[in-house]
C-alpha cells in the first residue's frame, strides 16, 4: 500500500510540473493585470517546436530554446494586442489558443508527413530522468529509502526546475523591486504610472516571462515526458493551470499546491477506476477529471473563500481624462 | 462640427474591418508560400470545393447552420455586455437533450417529437448558461472565466454519460443508438426530389432554416422587444440602464440563456438531423468559431449569416483542400479562424489611429478648400 | 521697488484641450515659495487638469513651466518627481492590498533588492512623523486603513521622494472634520519647514482658513487671484459661480398647493463609512419651484439620486404624493418613474442617455414599459419615432432627425432630448439637475421657460443646480445646502446672491443678525 502511495505521488510530481509553469506563466501574466486564457496556446506551440528543434538539432537544450522562443512569439502577440493596441484580451487568448491548434499540426504535417507528429527524439533530443547521489544505495532503507529513489530522486531537470521556480517567483514577486511594481501594476495602474513607471514596459515584461514559462511547460510535454510531439498535445492543461491560477489566488506558493492537487486528481483518476471504493463503489474518472473545474467554480462564486484577481486585470490601461 | 476621434459609419463599420479581414488572410496567405504551395491556387480549389458543385454547395450551408447557432448565441450575449465563451458545452448539453428525447419516446408521431427535440436541445444549452448566469448576475463571478470552466465539465459529464449511461448495452463506443426515425429532420436533397428538383445528397437539412429563423428571431428580439431594448441599454451603459429602472441581474440572466439555448440548438443540426444520435466530442470545435463568426458579422444577424457562410467555405472548401492538396491538412481552416479572430477582434483597433489620421488629413483638406470657396 | 518675492511655480500662457473641450485657456498663474496657495473652482472649472500638467500626467498644449525660477520640462511624472514636485490626488494613487511601506516605496525603492528599500524607508517614515505629526503604521494593509490614514500615506508618498512643492488635489473631500483639523495641523507644519503648497478645492472655508493667496477658476481659464486675508468668502463664491449672461426669466407669483414630494431625516452614509447627508427634510409643493443651491459635492446631487431609486439612502423617509416610499431597502428608478416622477439626471452622458442609440430610441430611455409604446413585448417603432419627431419638433431639437445618433448632437440639443422626454411624459413631480450645464445660450432660455410651464400647470419641481443665477431667476423657494446639511432656506424674492454666496460657504447672516439681535 505505501509502495502504491509512492508511485502515486510520483506520477503526481511528474503531472503537476507542466501544470505548475503554465500556471506561474499565468501568474505573472495576471498579475500584472493582462488576462491570459492563451496559456494552452502557447504550451502547443512550445511543445511542437521543441519537439522540432530537438530533432533537428539534436540537442534537447536547444529544443528547449527553440520552444521558449516560439512561445514567446505568440505571448508578444497577445501583448501588442493587450497592451499595446487595448485589444480585448480574451479575444487574443481564443485567437492565440486557434492559431496554436491550427498552426502546429499543419507545420508538422507539412515537415514530417506523419498526421502531425514529429518524429522520435533520441535519448540526447530529450530531458533524461536525473539519479541524484546514493539513490541506489539508499533504496532498500525501509519508507525513506523509498521516498528517495522513487519521489524525489530520478526525476528529469525541468522538474526540479518546475519547483525552483516556484520559490524564484516568490523571491521575484515578494522581495525584488520588479516584483513590488508588478503586483502593483496589476492592482492599480494609474499609482504605478504617477510613481515615475512605464505601466506598458511593465506589462510586456510580464508577458515575456509568461511566454517564457508557457515555453518550457510546454516542451516539459514534448521532450521530457514524452519523445515527440503528438497533435494536440497540451489537451486542456493551459485551462486547468488556468483553473489552478485562479484556486491558487494568484499567490505562487499556493500555485504550487493547487497544481499538486491537480497533478494528484489526474494521477489517480486512472488507478481509481479499478478500485471499489468503500461506499461510493467504482469512481468513474471523468468526474475526477471534472473536479478541478467544479472546484474553481465553487470558489468563483465564492461559497469557499473569495478569489479575487488583480483588480486591474483585463483592462487595458488608459490615462482617465 | 468635426469630431477628433470618430469616423464616419461605413470606415468604421465597413472599411476597417475589411483591412483587418484583408490582413487576416494575407497571413494565411504567405503560410500557404511558406509550406510551398501557391496561395491563388488554394484558394481556386478552396473556392471551388465549397461552390464549385452541388454538394459542396450543401456541405457549406450544412456547416454554416453550426455557425449561425453559435455566432448567434455569442451575439445575443454580447449586445448585453457578456462575453459567453462556454458555447462548447452548451451544445453539448443540448446533445443532451436531444438524446433524451428521441431515445425515451421513439413512438411520438414526428411533427411532436422534433419540436421537443428542438425544445430539448434548447433547455439544455441554456440551463448550462444559466449557472454561470446565475454566478455572475448574483455573485459577481466573471462569465469568461466560469463558462470555459463549464466547458471542460460538460465535457467531462457528456464523456461519462456516453460511456457509461447512454451507450448501448454491448458496446464500448462512446455514442447512443440510432435515434428513432420519426425524429429525422428531412434532408435539403429529399424535400427537393419532393419538387422534382435533383439535388447531389449532402448533410444539408431543415435545421438550416431553423438556424435562419433564429437569426430573424435575435433580430426581433434585440431590436424590436422591451427586453432587447434593455438588454442593449444595460450592454452600452449600465449606469443608464439603473436610471431607466431596468434590472441587470434579470437581464444577464434572462439573455445568457437565451445565448445558451441558441448554442444548444447547434444539437439540432449535428445530432438529430445528420448524426441521427449522440456521439461523443460531436460539437467539436463549433462553439469556439461562434465567437469569430460574432465578431465577423459585427454581432447583428445579417452580418452573422454571411460570416457564417463564409466559415462554411472554409470548412467545406478546406476539407476539400485537404484532400487536393496533402500538404496543406484541414488545420489549415483552423489557423485562418484563429487569425480572423485576431485580427478583426483583438487587433480591430489597430489600424483606427492610421486611419483617423488619413481621414481627417483628407477630410480638412476638404472642408479649407470649401471654406476658401465660400469666402 | 522690484519684486523680491521668490516663486516655486510659475505657469506661462498654459494651455489644454481634450478633444473639442478646452480644459485649460493661457493660464498664468505664480505661487510664491513657502506659501500654502488655493486654487478654487467649480467641479469641470479645470483644476485637477490643471495640477495633472503641472505633475506630468497630462502634456499641456502650450505653455511653460518654470520651477524655482528655472524652465522645466516635465514630460511625465518621473520628471516632476526628480523637479521636487509630489501630488496628492483626489482619488489615492495608492495599490489598496499592498502595505503602506510597500506604497510608499513604490517607484522608489532604493535598489533592485526590496529589503535595504525598506530598511530606510522605515528610518525615513519614522523622521516625518517626528518632524510632521504624520503617525502611519507602515505594515499596515492600506484598505484596511481610514481614509485620513490614506492620504497621509499619500503625503508621505510625496515627502520620502523629497517633495518641496506639495499639489493636493480636494484634499477634504472624504474626510471627517477631524481628519480636516489634523491635515492642517500637518499643512501648517509643512509650510513652517519651507515646503510650498498648492491646494485645489472648491470648499471656501478651508480657502480662507489655511491658504495664503488664492486663484480662483471658471471655465478652463484662472479668472481672479487674491491675497487669502483681502478677500472674503461671498466675493469668492462670486467668482467661482460667475455672472453667466442669463435672461430673465419671466414668470408669475407661484401658487403653491398640496406637498407632492416630502423628505424626513434623509441620511446617506458612503462605503468608506462617510456620512455625505446628514439628515436633510424638505418637501416640494405643487405649483413650485424648490431650488437646491451649493457648491457641488455637498450632498445634493446624491440627494437627487435616492429621491430618484437610483441611489439607497442609508436612513430617512420619503413620501411621494403622500405616499411612503421605501427608500433605505431600495426601490428602482423605474418604481419612482411610475409614480409619476420624472427625473433629468445631471449628468446626462452617463446616465441620462445611451450615447450609442439612435435620438429615437433615447426618447423612450425609462420608458420602454409604457403600453403606448409597444404592444406585449414588441416595440412599435412607428408610434416611438412619430412621438420622437413630435418632440423634437416641440422642443425645438436640431438637428431634426430622430436616426441620428445621440452622441452627435450637440451638448445643448442632448440636454433637451432628456429634458423633451421628462417633461413628454407628463409628471406630476420633476426632478432635475444641472439642467443648463454645458448648454448654449439659446436652449438655456428654453429649458428655463420649460421649467417654469411645468410649475405653471400645477406639477412639483425640485430643482438642482450649482448655477446660482439659474437658482435665483428659477426656483420660489431655495434650500442651500453645504457639508450634508441643509445650511439655509430662503423665499427666493426675499434674497441675494450676496445671502446665498455665504450660506454657501455655510455661513447664515440672518441666522447672526439674529444672535446679534439677541445679544443687544
Amino acid at each position: 500500500m505505501f509502495e502504491l502511495f509512492i508511485v502515486v505521488l510520483d506520477s503526481t510530481v511528474r503531472l503537476s510540473v507542466p501544470l505548475l509553469f503554465a500556471c506561474l506563466a499565468g501568474l505573472y501574466s495576471e498579475r500584472s493585470g493582462v488576462f491570459d486564457i492563451g496559456l494552452e496556446g502557447k504550451m502547443l506551440v512550445s511543445a511542437f517546436f521543441a519537439a522540432v528543434v530537438s530533432f533537428e538539432s539534436g540537442s534537447v537544450w536547444i529544443g528547449l530554446g527553440g520552444g521558449i522562443i516560439a512561445s514567446i512569439a505568440l505571448s508578444l502577440v497577445h501583448g501588442v494586442a493587450a497592451i499595446t493596441f487595448r485589444g480585448n484580451q480574451i479575444i487574443s487568448g481564443v485567437a492565440i489558443n486557434f492559431i496554436a491548434a491550427g498552426l502546429t499540426p499543419l507545420l508538422g504535417n507539412y515537415w514530417y508527413k506523419r498526421g502531425g507528429s514529429t518524429p522520435a527524439l533520441a535519448d540526447e533530443g530529450r530531458f533524461l530522468p536525473i539519479h541524484l547521489p546514493f539513490a541506489e544505495e539508499m533504496k532498500d532503507v525501509p519508507y525513506i529509502g523509498n521516498i528517495y529513489e522513487e519521489l524525489i530522486s530520478g526525476h528529469n531537470f525541468l522538474v526540479y526546475l518546475g519547483f525552483a521556480a516556484v520559490g524564484f517567483t516568490y523571491w521575484l514577486l515578494f522581495k525584488t523591486r520588479f516584483g513590488l511594481r508588478l503586483r502593483a501594476v496589476g492592482e492599480n495602474p494609474t499609482a504605478v504610472d504617477t510613481a515615475g513607471i512605464s505601466v506598458i514596459a511593465l506589462r510586456y515584461r510580464a508577458v515575456i516571462i509568461c511566454g517564457i514559462l508557457c515555453g518550457i511547460a510546454g516542451a516539459y510535454l514534448s521532450i521530457a515526458q514524452s519523445s515527440g510531439f503528438v497533435v494536440n498535445m497540451s489537451s486542456g492543461r493551459g485551462f486547468i493551470a488556468l483553473a489552478a491560477l485562479i484556486f491558487a489566488k494568484w499567490k505562487p506558493v499556493n500555485a504550487l499546491f493547487a497544481c499538486l492537487l491537480f497533478g494528484f486528481l489526474e494521477a489517480v483518476a486512472i488507478p481509481l477506476q479499478t478500485y471499489d471504493l468503500p461506499l461510493i463503489g467504482k469512481m468513474p474518472v471523468q468526474f475526477i477529471q471534472a473536479t478541478p473545474y467544479i472546484l474553481t467554480v465553487i470558489l468563483l462564486a465564492g461559497f469557499i473563500g473569495k478569489a479575487i484577481p488583480p483588480k486591474a486585470g483585463g483592462e487595458p490601461y488608459v490615462k482617465e481624462r | 462640427m468635426s469630431d477628433k476621434a470618430t469616423l464616419p459609419r461605413w470606415i468604421d463599420i465597413g472599411l476597417l474591418p475589411l483591412i483587418n479581414l484583408i490582413f487576416a488572410i494575407s497571413i494565411s496567405a504567405a503560410v500557404v508560400l511558406i509550406i510551398g504551395e501557391n496561395p491563388i491556387e488554394v484558394a481556386g480549389i478552396l473556392i471551388y470545393g465549397a461552390l464549385g458543385y452541388e454538394e459542396g454547395i450543401g456541405y457549406t450551408l450544412y456547416y454554416a447552420t453550426n455557425f449561425l447557432f453559435t455566432g448567434l448565441a455569442v451575439a445575443v450575449a454580447f449586445h448585453a455586455g457578456l462575453f459567453n465563451i462556454g458555447g462548447e458545452g452548451q451544445a453539448y448539453l443540448g446533445g443532451l437533450g436531444a438524446a433524451l428525447v428521441c431515445l425515451n419516446f421513439p413512438n411520438l408521431h414526428w411533427a411532436i417529437i422534433i419540436p421537443m427535440a428542438i425544445i430539448a436541445t434548447a433547455f439544455f444549452g441554456a440551463l448550462w448558461a444559466f449557472i454561470p448566469a446565475y454566478l455572475r448576475a448574483k455573485r459577481g463571478s466573471h462569465e469568461v472565466i466560469t463558462t470555459i470552466m463549464f466547458n471542460l465539465i460538460a465535457g467531462s459529464l457528456m464523456s461519462y454519460l456516453l460511456i457509461y449511461i447512454l451507450s448501448p448495452e454491448g458496446t464500448n463506443q462512446p455514442l447512443t443508438d440510432r435515434f428513432t426515425p420519426n425524429s429525422n429532420i428531412p434532408k435539403m436533397h429529399d424535400m427537393l426530389s419532393w419538387f422534382g428538383i435533383e439535388f447531389e445528397s449532402s448533410p444539408l437539412n431543415m435545421s438550416f432554416f431553423l438556424a435562419l429563423l433564429c437569426a430573424f428571431g435575435m433580430w426581433v428580439l434585440i431590436w424590436r422587444t422591451r427586453f432587447g431594448y434593455a438588454v442593449r441599454t444595460q450592454g452600452f451603459s449600465p449606469s443608464a440602464a439603473t436610471y431607466a429602472g431596468i434590472s441587470s441581474a434579470k437581464v444577464i440572466i434572462i439573455t445568457m440563456c437565451i445565448s445558451g439555448a441558441l448554442a444548444g440548438m447547434l444539437a439540432v443540426n449535428e445530432s438529430v438531423a445528420v448524426a441521427e444520435r449522440l456521439i461523443i466530442e460531436f460539437a467539436g470545435g463549433f462553439g469556439f468559431v461562434g465567437i469569430a463568426v460574432a465578431l465577423m458579422g459585427r454581432n447583428h444577424p445579417v452580418g452573422i449569416v454571411l460570416a457564417s457562410i463564409l466559415f462554411g467555405i472554409l470548412y467545406q472548401g478546406g476539407a476539400d483542400l485537404a484532400f487536393e492538396i496533402p500538404t496543406i491538412s484541414k488545420e489549415m481552416i483552423v489557423l485562418i479562424q484563429g487569425l480572423i479572430i485576431l485580427f478583426m477582434g483583438a487587433l480591430e483597433y489597430m489600424f483606427k489611429p492610421v486611419m483617423l489620421n488619413v481621414y481627417h488629413t483628407l477630410a480638412s483638406g476638404q472642408s479649407d478648400t470649401s471654406v476658401g470657396e465660400a469666402s | 521697488m522690484t519684486d523680491q518675492v521668490d516663486f516655486a511655480i510659475e505657469l506661462k500662457n498654459i494651455s489644454k484641450s481634450f478633444g473639442a473641450v478646452q480644459a485649460n485657456k493661457n493660464i498664468h498663474l505664480k505661487v510664491e515659495k513657502g506659501t500654502i496657495h488655493g486654487i478654487v473652482g467649480e467641479n469641470g472649472a479645470g483644476k485637477s487638469t490643471l495640477m495633472s500638467i503641472l505633475y506630468g500626467f497630462y502634456k499641456a498644449d502650450q505653455g511653460e513651466i518654470f520651477v524655482n525660477g528655472k524652465l522645466t520640462q516635465i514630460h511625465n511624472s518621473k520628471e516632476a518627481i526628480a523637479a521636487g514636485i509630489g501630488m496628492v490626488h483626489q482619488h489615492f494613487m495608492l495599490v489598496e492590498n499592498f502595505t503602506i511601506l510597500e506604497n510608499v516605496i513604490l517607484g522608489a525603492e532604493g535598489g533592485q533588492m526590496l529589503a535595504k528599500g525598506e530598511g530606510h524607508a522605515r528610518e525615513e517614515l519614522a523622521r516625518l512623523q517626528k518632524d510632521y505629526g504624520l503617525t502611519v503604521d507602515p505594515d499596515a494593509i492600506v484598505e484596511d486603513v481610514s481614509v485620513g490614514q490614506q492620504q497621509r500615506v499619500e503625503i508621505l508618498k510625496a515627502l520620502y521622494r523629497g517633495a518641496e512643492i506639495l499639489i493636493l488635489d480636494e484634499p477634504t473631500g472624504v474626510l471627517t472634520p477631524k481628519e480636516v483639523d489634523q491635515l492642517f495641523a500637518i499643512l501648517l507644519q509643512l509650510k513652517e519647514q519651507g515646503t510650498t503648497i498648492i491646494m485645489i478645492t472648491h470648499k471656501l472655508r478651508e480657502i480662507m482658513h489655511i491658504t495664503d493667496n488664492v486663484s480662483v477658476m471658471r471655465r478652463g481659464e484662472i479668472i481672479a487671484d487674491r491675497v487669502t486675508k483681502n478677500t472674503n468668502p461671498q466675493e469668492l463664491a462670486e467668482l467661482m459661480v460667475g455672472r453667466s449672461v442669463l435672461l430673465k426669466v419671466d414668470k408669475g407669483p407661484a401658487e403653491p398647493k398640496e406637498k407632492l414630494l416630502e423628505i424626513k431625516g434623509l441620511e446617506y452614509v458612503d462605503e468608506q463609512g462617510v456620512k455625505r447627508i446628514k439628515g436633510v427634510d424638505l418637501h416640494v409643493r405643487a405649483g413650485e419651484i424648490l431650488g437646491i443651491a451649493g457648491v457641488s459635492g455637498n450632498g445634493q446631487s446624491l440627494m437627487l439620486e435616492i429621491i430618484a431609486g437610483i441611489t439607497k439612502a442609508s436612513k430617512g423617509e420619503m413620501l411621494i404624493k403622500g405616499k411612503p416610499v421605501d427608500i433605505v431597502k431600495g426601490v428602482d428608478a423605474g418604481q419612482i418613474r411610475d409614480m409619476d416622477v420624472a427625473h433629468v439626471p445631471e449628468d446626462r452622458h452617463e446616465m441620462g442617455l445611451v450615447l450609442q442609440f439612435e435620438e429615437w430610441e433615447n426618447s423612450i430611455l425609462g420608458y420602454h414599459n409604457d403600453p403606448k409604446y409597444s404592444n406585449g413585448q414588441i416595440l412599435k417603432p412607428g408610434v416611438i419615432r412619430q412621438d420622437a419627431r413630435d418632440m423634437m419638433e416641440k422642443f425645438d431639437i436640431r438637428p431634426r432627425n430622430e436616426r441620428l445618433t445621440s452622441a452627435k448632437f450637440s451638448g445643448g440639443n442632448q440636454q433637451k432630448i432628456v429634458i423633451a422626454r421628462e417633461i413628454n411624459s407628463d409628471p406630476d413631480i420633476l426632478l432635475i439637475g444641472q439642467p443648463t450645464r454645458g448648454v448654449d445660450i439659446g436652449a438655456i432660455e428654453y429649458i428655463h421657460n420649460q421649467i417654469v410651464a411645468m410649475r405653471d400647470a400645477g406639477k412639483a419641481v425640485l430643482l438642482v443646480s450649482v448655477e446660482l443665477d439659474e437658482i435665483l431667476s428659477l426656483s420660489d423657494r431655495t434650500i442651500v445646502m453645504f457639508d450634508g446639511n441643509i445650511s439655509g432656506e430662503r423665499i427666493t424674492s426675499e434674497t441675494n446672491d450676496g445671502d446665498l454666496g455665504l450660506l454657501m460657504a455655510g455661513i447664515d447672516s440672518q441666522q447672526q443678525d439674529a444672535t446679534n439681535k439677541g445679544a443687544q
